[in-house]
């Protein structure tokens, strides 16, 4: 971080003036920033404190039903707090179960791609604005594509699937519960890969070709080169990567509600908050469970950090 | 990078020609070689385009034809009805201005709001710079789910509800950290001279901004823009939690919204559905490959450089 925060090339006055110009500078800056700030505070720190003050007290949206008063813990650690709340219990799972599926698929598969079309060829360039159009592609959208895509009696997989002797007869993919985390992670697979793959691509292009041909002299094989320089160089890239997609998909709403509305069984902690909250109106109870989240994905941010510093050293 | 490439081209001449290299200089060796690795190229190629292939497919075959087994894998005979029921959908036609009043709103105001703040965290030196930045680096990771309900009870107080303005208002949480994020990488990357010429001239620095430096960010604006416009075009649950009636929907809550002509819940009308996503997709594919280059310049300064 210290390295991105360098002095910005400031005309260097003398130094008898060196301090007023400074402060004239302090006072500036923070008169440009301003604006942004101030939006910052007003549309996400003041509601993220509102937010856990609510997580307190047993908030209705229609505030003329029950008086909303203070609970404490209640929402928490109550009888019927968090802690004890068997829907949001599965909620988590199945996010996390998710985050998984797709994290690890869409990285094994970018890593690929992006080893491809970092090698020379002609219609590299076409080839990278194809990966772009699936990322371009609104989440809602996709997931409608692939919904019909995926049908049990029309969809074109079930299609080709029964052409190619994969399945013996049409399946309904998205209503099955055994295949619909599956049918799911299809769709985010489908859409992010091409962006995880780009991102490592950005990675592979800094590595400098003269380390390959150093180590081809010396008689390294391809995966030598690979194990050896590539996956070093590449390293921060494939952490932020990481980072970024896991925070993603452990947010994950879009696909889930296009594809199940709030089917218990498929309910992601997104949904069941959301539905908490605007569906149902508890909003004391949805900032529990809320703030829950925000806790879960604060601890996945901790646990990379934390990898980032062990394998530093 | 291409020079590194030419030399590593250029050298296997000088080493001595090991089994795979001669293989590799023969011509039908060659084309075996690369056989394996043009197969998946090929597939990455289909595995990308195909489900908007499938989208446009369907979107120009028949209604009736569609509910037909087997499937047809290219329309016989092509339609444009599909297209004309989308378009004459009422919610439909005006998803497509409300969303681009949302986003361009939205766009707008970050790129204002974000350059600002990018002019004094890129060229100034002060305390709390690095503060600043570890906020909106922290923000651009911010689980918008989580300040859900806060804001749902806030812009219930402030009337907003069911307003467009809600929307343009709680966009800003994920397209302004954002914005400040990869604008500041784009200032900093401006050399100094310019600048310093223009204050030796006694320009104040509001001067300096908007006649020197803005210009020289064009690139970064039109590129962080259109991100930014991508972001809040596609997003799906802040409009599904605080828009209600479907004149106020945005494009998403309207894509899920489709009911067959004959008011029957389990017909969905597909070919309808898939008009309407190549109608909304189309644009932005289209600005996406003009601007490829500088959009994977924008991302990477936005992801990989944190």
């Amino acid at each position: 971080m210290s390295t991105v925060a360098t002095p910005a090339p400031v005309p260097r006055r003398r130094r008898r003036r060196g301090t007023k110009l400074r402060r004239r500078q302090t006072r500036v800056a923070w008169l440009l920033l301003l604006p942004a700030l101030a939006t910052v505070a007003f549309v996400a720190i003041y509601p993220l404190g509102k937010t856990i003050y609510q997580s307190f007290t047993n908030q209705e949206f229609l505030a003329g039903i029950t008086p909303t008063k203070w609970v404490g813990f209640d929402n928490y650690f109550g009888p019927t707090g968090v802690i004890h709340d068997t829907i949001f219990k599965n909620a988590i799972i199945e996010t996390i179960k998710f985050t998984v599926i797709t994290v690890t698929i869409e990285f094994a598969l970018g890593l690929i791609i992006a080893l491809v079309v970092n090698s020379h060829f002609k219609g590299r360039g076409l080839m990278r604005a194809v990966m772009l159009v699936p990322w371009a592609i609104p989440t809602v959208v996709a997931a409608k594509m692939w919904q019909w895509m995926l049908d049990d009696v029309y969809g074109v997989i079930n299609d080709l699937g029964i052409r190619l002797h994969l399945i013996s007869h049409p399946h309904a993919w998205i209503s099955d519960p055994a295949t619909s985390l599956a049918a799911v992670s299809a769709v985010d697979i489908w859409k992010t890969t091409p962006f995880v793959a780009l991102l490592l691509l950005a990675g592979l292009q800094v590595i400098p070709g003269d380390l390959y041909e150093a180590a081809s002299v010396d008689g390294a094989n391809a995966f030598q080169q690979f194990l050896r320089i590539t996956f070093p160089l590449l390293k921060p890239a494939i952490l932020v990567t990481l980072i970024f997609r896991t925070l993603d998909a452990l947010r994950v709403f879009d696909v889930f509600a296009v594809f199940f509305g709030n089917r218990p069984d498929t309910q992601t902690m997104a949904i069941y908050a959301q539905s908490t909250i605007v569906g149902d109106g508890h909003v004391g109870y949805g900032a529990a469970v809320s703030v829950a989240i925000f806790l879960i994905i604060g601890l996945f941010v901790i646990i990379y950090v934390t990898i980032n510093r062990v394998t530093e050293d | 990078m291409s020079t590194a490439a030419e030399t590593t081209q250029a050298r296997p001449a000088v080493r001595p020609a090991s089994r795979s290299v001669r293989l590799r200089k023969s011509p039908a060796g060659r084309i075996l070689t690369r056989l394996p690795f043009w197969i998946l190229v090929a597939i990455i190629f289909v595995y990308a385009l195909f489900p908007f292939y499938w989208a446009v497919r369907s979107a120009f075959t028949p209604e009736a034809e569609l509910f037909t087994t087997p499937i047809k894998y290219f329309p016989t005979d092509p339609t444009l009805q599909n297209f004309r029921d989308a378009l004459s959908t009422d919610f439909f036609r005006k998803a497509l201005l409300n969303s681009t009043i949302v986003a361009g709103s939205v766009t707008l105001l970050s790129l204002v709001i974000g350059s600002l703040a990018a002019y004094a965290l890129g060229r100034f030196r002060f305390h709390g710079k690095s503060f600043v930045l570890y906020l909106m680096l922290s923000m651009t990771i911010f689980p918008q789910i989580a300040i859900l309900g806060a804001l749902y009870t806030m812009i219930s107080d402030f009337h907003l509800y069911d307003q467009l303005g809600a929307l343009i208002l709680t966009y800003m949480i994920f397209t302004l950290p954002f914005t400040v994020w990869v604008l500041t990488s784009f200032m900093r990357a401006l050399p100094g001279d310019l600048e310093e010429a223009a204050y030796v001239d006694g320009a104040t620095p509001l001067q300096v901004f908007y006649k020197v430096l803005l210009p020289l960010i064009a690139p970064g604006l039109v590129t962080t823009g259109l991100l930014a416009f991508i972001a809040a075009w596609n997003e799906y649950l802040y409009a599904v939690s605080f828009i209600q009636s479907p004149g106020h929907y945005t494009v998403p809550i309207a894509i899920t919204s489709f009911v067959g002509k004959s008011g029957n819940a389990f017909q969905v009308p597909w070919g309808q559905i898939m008009a309407a996503t190549v109608i909304v997709t189309l644009p932005l594919i289209a600005a996406t490959l003009i601007l490829q280059r500088r959009i994977l310049a924008g991302l990477t300064a936005g992801a990989v450089k944190g």
